[in-house]
């Protein structure tokens, strides 16, 4: 990272109305960096997206790009240039008018702009398609067009509003793995907007989740998933099974589980006593087959639903002498039977996985 | 072969509408003064005449005048409104488009009369007359009603134009609508996102209208512009009470009935008045057409 940050929000606010749309967003995006905004919709991630863009005025803070305000500066004029969810690609021209659309008032000659063109539709895979009326394109190739058009122009930041929302699950998943490779080529700082968690957790450096027109966290994927910092964010990020507990200190007793001294890390609102939350995720927690011995700690329970996914399998198993069930996912290995609803088995557990909120 | 009731309903309305259209060039063509069957002969005197009649040719141009400036202006106006409506929110919005749109519900005699009355109003005021001088040439532009530009030098007029403003206002009123309509249609269709992304991508707002909005609205422009200028054209009522003593076609063409000898002449006329009717109407409706798959959109309905 170099030592000023591409993209600086400091205390961002924006108002429609009496609509508090923005609640003071402060964060720092560095340049080369896959940076995603994550939240559901209305949170508003699109309007920071379009704030960063120039397409929205901020009622207070401030928004620099490469150390510079971007108060009052149009869109045109930012070095930024965006891949609308629509993709916008303009219909009454030609793919290659489209991508060259932004080149208009660059001084390259007609060759150069030619070449700059064709580079472009190379690299995003349409090299045969240049010629092509827009209209006449799929969706995942609209898509493409819009990015080698934002590209063209080599930006200081490429704005990407929810890029792989109209794509179908297959061709998402390809774009998602494309996207980060083209990042990783042209050496762009990346901002996503997207409400997929998973989309966030494959492709970025870094995800700021909203809620509200807050950042609820940010940190890195892993992170995220492993440490969220609140309930709402552990919810909203994959499956999360939340057990009662009381806490005093490190030591923790979780209802149906038992005792477990945690880590500092594994109580990301610091230290709690009293009634608090403990957080487990479902792969963390292994379902003991008769006879499977394991080296984590053991709780018994009942099988109340079996979901069979094929390579997977998520039970619902309800603690003994509790009320809830949780979900606990296991694969599906060799030797390792489905069991049945209403069986008896074993839970094991790690005090390790474990993360503490506070009530 | 069997037919249902609804079919056969439907082929008597058809022959109900077109049947008297089609009398017309039967008549135009008809080698005979009396509108009577059976017809006499194949004949093209009639359309000869027509072109031997001087005061139909004033006639002519003056609606031709007349529906060209309307079409202009109405579009332009329907234009402005199409694109606030569509693309900005304000107070009052619904109730502004209603008044706009009312012409079209309002009969059409009194928005006539209602108008001769303002021009009777205005009348003792007129004319106003403004002018400045070039050199030697001196340039008056006046309102008589009749919009007039005299260009003279201190010998003669040099050039001189007038615009019938009473019946070109009066035809705009009533062709707004239409035009909001149409254009309307176009700019719904139009993703927002594509101005800003023309604004992105480095262009100003002028340069993104120009090189995207416009190029996207422009067949609903030509298809507004078509419809207007029929419309105009064949306007009988507004055009009767406002015009003075230069007619527009309808106005002149009612005259000639007074004369049954005249008859098939206006037959001829009305064959041709219909047939481009026809035609200008068909080149709007692919206009507008051309412009849905444009930008994207299914049909949904129109005028053909």
């Amino acid at each position: 990272m170099s030592s000023t940050p591409l993209i600086q929000m400091q205390d961002v606010h924006k108002y429609y109305g009496a609509y508090h749309a923005l609640r003071g967003i402060t964060a720092e995006i560095a340049e080369g960096e896959f940076f995603s905004l994550l939240g559901p919709s209305g949170c508003g991630k699109t309007t920071l997206l379009r704030a960063i863009a120039g397409f929205e005025e901020i009622s207070s803070g401030a928004i620099l790009l490469n150390g510079a305000d971007m108060a009052g500066v149009p869109p045109n004029r930012r070095p930024t240039n965006m891949v609308f969810q629509s993709y916008a690609i303009f219909p009454h021209l030609s793919v290659e008018q489209n991508v060259g659309f932004g080149l208009r008032r660059s001084a390259l000659s007609v060759g150069e702009k030619t070449r700059a063109i064709g580079e472009a539709l190379e690299m995003v895979g349409l090299g045969h398609l240049g010629g092509r009326a827009a209209h006449a394109l799929s969706g995942g190739q609209r898509q493409r067009v819009a990015l080698a058009r934002a590209l063209i122009l080599k930006p200081k930041v490429l704005l990407l509003d929810e890029p792989l929302s109209a794509l179908d699950r297959k061709m998402r998943e390809d774009m998602q793995v494309e996207l980060m490779k083209l990042q990783r080529e042209v050496g762009i700082t990346f901002v996503l907007v997207t409400h997929d968690q998973e989309e966030a957790l494959v492709m970025s450096d870094r995800i700021a989740v909203m809620f509200e027109g807050e950042i609820a966290q940010l940190a890195d994927p892993e992170v995220l998933y492993r440490r969220p910092a609140t309930k709402r964010v552990a919810d909203f990020i994959g499956v999360m099974n939340f057990l009662p507990a009381t806490a005093s200190g490190r030591s923790v007793e979780a209802a149906g589980l038992g005792v477990a001294d945690l880590a500092a890390d594994q109580m990301p609102a610091g230290p709690v006593t009293g009634a608090c939350t403990v957080g487990l995720r479902p792969e963390t927690l292994s379902i003991l087959h008769d006879g499977e011995a394991s080296k984590a700690r053991e709780a018994s329970a009942q099988i109340e639903e079996v979901v069979y996914y094929g390579d997977m399998t998520y039970y619902d198993v309800r603690l003994d002498g509790m009320d809830t069930t949780m979900r606990i996912s296991m694969r599906n290995m060799v030797g390792r039977d489905v069991l049945d609803v209403g069986a008896r088995t074993r839970v094991a557990w790690d005090p390790r996985a474990m993360v503490v909120f506070p009530d | 072969m069997k037919r249902s009731p609804l079919a056969l309903f439907a082929g008597l309305y058809l022959i109900f509408l077109y049947a008297p259209i089609i009398l017309l060039p039967l008549f135009a063509f008809n080698d005979g003064t009396i509108i009577a069957f059976p017809l006499r002969g194949f004949t093209l005197g009639w359309f000869a005449d027509l072109a031997n009649t001087p005061a139909l040719h004033e006639a002519t141009l003056n609606s031709l005048i007349i529906a060209c400036s309307v079409a202009v202006l109405a579009t332009c106006l329907g234009l402005f409104a199409a694109r606030a409506v569509t693309r900005y929110k304000f107070p009052l919005k619904g109730g502004i488009l209603g008044f706009i749109m009312l012409p079209l519900v309002l009969p059409e005699v009194i928005v006539a009369i209602s108008l001769l009355v303002v021009l009777m109003l205005l009348l003792p005021d007129l004319p106003i007359e403004t002018g400045f001088q070039i050199g030697e040439y001196v340039i008056v532009l006046s309102v008589t009603p009749d919009l007039v530009l005299e260009v003279s030098n201190f010998h003669r007029t040099v050039f001189s134009f007038a615009l019938p403003l009473p019946i070109i206002l009066g035809h705009t009123l009533l062709c707004l609508p239409f035009s909001i309509a149409i254009l309307q249609g176009s700019f719904q269709g139009l993703d927002q996102s594509l101005e800003e992304a023309a604004l992105d991508l480095g262009e100003t707002r002028a340069g993104a209208f120009r090189l995207v909005i416009l190029p996207l609205v422009t067949p609903g422009i030509i298809a507004s512009l078509l419809i207007c200028f029929i419309i105009s054209l064949d306007e009988f009522i507004i055009a009767f009470f406002l015009s003075g003593n230069e007619p527009t076609l309808p106005v002149y063409l009612w005259g000639q009935l007074r004369f049954p000898a005249r008859l098939p002449v206006v037959m001829a006329l009305g064959t041709i008045l219909v047939t481009l009717s026809i035609v200008l109407l068909i080149v709007a409706d692919i206009f507008r057409r051309r412009g849905l798959r444009r930008t994207g959109q299914s049909e949904t309905g129109g005028f053909l």
